[in-house]
């Protein structure tokens, strides 16, 4: 995979950059960069409204962009495609638009793995609403135990169906920590055959990290909502992308207020758009959506698949490694077919700061922190830790230098 | 580079000076660093030969309790080393820039709040005696 690399050029102008962070952000390839470059410098416009070429030309581009992600993605329509300014904008849209279905004692189900932006917005509407909030637990490898518990009130549910009153399943496909991969297909699976299609409770996916390596049918796995960024996946920051079905986009309510998303405005009376205009309020981050439609060919031209197949390989040669390392704890599953390429350690009793910091010096760049997942954190019974993450342009020699930098932390800590 | 981690430092974070408890504390006060969970909690035993006169409060005991990283341990190591016998007002006038002067290594933009950790903690004690 080493020709991929030279498709991102922050790679030649800063030639010892070993870059392990993509599951917190992607380098970007030249032919996105180009993409964003060319928009501003032949037909910068705005979209929708313009009478004339340029504007044309945006609008075509925007609306392009929307039909390729809905492909990306199989959905049914390119009108379940929203525009967003990213994952966490499209989980409180999806929050603001279901609030109306979260009755008193009804309940929200998360799972410990969940990132702050799919567990802060259920938090609040839970208490808002006086609804329950269950966290599903995960067991020592990282994945999903088969029950549910409720240590707060001390219940364990034996079955995600056994949870009276389940109206919202908010779970992440991929966690950003452990790597852990989500089997929603089968979660569905579970809840439509008992409650049928109209009654289940709502699904939303997160799947900011699984986005930009996996292949994602929306329609097979069977979820209401699913919500990404295109910045982790090589796009530019500030755009998001919310899937909802059709019928239920229609039913709920817009966030933000304002225009674009109007049919008619009279003094005292307006009338809204239908999805997605009718969620998509402002000037939209045009750049970025060229940028996202940009990086999606480019992912179309390696091929997803192989994507994947890339970031196992290099997640197996990784943890062997790292395995050998005296010391170290690699958290979440073993396996590297059950897992992303995000891989989060400890090292002894260093401090996952100083590990990334001694690394940063040497231009080795790696994640450090509870990455905005601190129930996970408190469940796995650390304050923090040091992860690394990879994407197409990485390879085994970055691995390698990764490996001997985490020699270097054990010498300086060793004296 | 590794300038940040220097054997005084490291040293300070393998052996900190004044880490523990104060049974009969005058005062405690504890912070957090949300990004990373480090925690840093500062006891302090005034010693004082005129109460009403800040001036003449000083620092008699003085230690500090918790976890964090090199430089958050090192610089509460450092701080409350610096604080033992200095009177109320001299600390109230010791600056985040002093702290980062005491401790003696450049800190970029992302770790200043790991060295600045335990001067907030310090002040927390200073505002409330």
């Amino acid at each position: 995979m080493k020709k991929y690399r030279d498709d991102f050029p922050i790679f030649s102008k800063i030639s010892s950059l070993i870059y392990l962070d993509s599951a917190s952000t992607s380098q970007k390839p030249q032919c996105v960069i180009d993409s964003v470059s060319n928009f501003y410098t032949t037909y910068n416009s705005n979209i929708h409204r313009g009478l004339y070429k340029i504007a044309e030309m945006a609008t075509l581009e925007v609306e392009k962009a929307r039909i390729k992600i809905s492909t990306f993605i199989n959905a049914s329509s390119p009108d379940e495609i929203i525009f967003t300014h990213g994952t966490t904008e499209g989980i409180n849209i999806i929050m603001n638009g279901l609030k109306k279905f979260i009755s008193e004692g009804s309940a929200i189900l998360l799972t410990e793995m969940e990132h702050n932006s799919n567990l802060v917005p259920w938090q609040k509407i839970a208490k808002e609403k006086k609804a329950k909030l269950y966290y599903w637990a995960i067991d020592k490898n990282g994945q999903l135990c088969d029950e549910i518990k409720d240590e707060y009130n001390n219940i364990v549910f034996t079955s995600l169906l056994d949870i009276p009153l389940l109206s919202i399943v908010a779970l992440c496909h991929v966690s950003n920590v452990l790597g852990t991969i989500v089997d929603i297909k089968k979660i569905a699976s579970l809840l439509t055959e008992k409650y049928g299609d109209k009654n289940k409770p709502f699904i939303i996916v997160d799947a900011a990290q699984s986005a930009p390596h996996f292949s994602i049918n929306v329609q097979d796995m069977g979820c209401d909502f699913l919500v990404f960024s295109g910045h982790k996946m090589m796009s530019p920051t500030g755009i998001g992308i919310l899937f909802g079905k059709k019928k239920i986009l229609k039913e709920i309510d817009p966030l933000i207020y304002g225009s674009q998303m109007i049919r008619e405005v009279s003094k005292n009376l307006t009338t809204f758009t239908e999805s997605p205009q009718k969620f998509e309020s402002g000037t939209l981050p045009i750049e970025a959506i060229i940028g996202l439609s940009s990086a999606i060919d480019y992912l179309n031209r390696i091929g997803i698949k192989n994507v994947r197949m890339h970031e196992i390989e290099l997640t197996e040669y990784a943890m062997i490694k790292m395995n050998k390392i005296e010391g170290l704890t690699i958290y979440g599953p073993l396996k590297s077919n059950d897992r992303s390429g995000a891989i989060s350690f400890s090292l002894e009793n260093i401090h996952p700061h100083d590990i990334a910091q001694i690394l940063g010096d040497m231009n080795i760049c790696i994640r450090a922190g509870h990455h905005c997942a601190q129930i996970l954190h408190s469940v796995l019974g650390i304050q923090a830790s040091a992860r690394v993450s990879f994407y197409i342009y990485n390879d085994r020699d970055d691995v390698d230098l990764f490996i001997s930098g985490i020699k270097k932390v054990k010498s300086i800590f060793k004296k | 580079m590794n300038n940040l981690y220097r054997e005084e430092i490291l040293e300070h974070y393998r052996s900190p000076q004044n880490f523990g408890f104060i049974e009969n504390f005058s005062i405690k006060s504890k912070q957090t660093n949300p990004f990373c969970g480090d925690e840093i909690e500062i006891f302090i035993n005034w010693k004082s030969t005129n109460k009403y006169k800040k001036k003449q409060i000083s620092v008699g005991e003085i230690s500090f309790n918790g976890y964090g990283c090199a430089i958050s341990i090192a610089s509460a190591s450092i701080l409350t080393e610096y604080s033992k016998g200095k009177a109320i007002n001299e600390l109230t006038k010791f600056s985040q820039k002093d702290m980062l002067r005491l401790l003696g290594v450049e800190v970029s933009e992302a770790r200043k709040k790991c060295a600045l950790l335990a001067l907030g903690v310090l002040r927390d004690c200073l505002y409330a005696t």
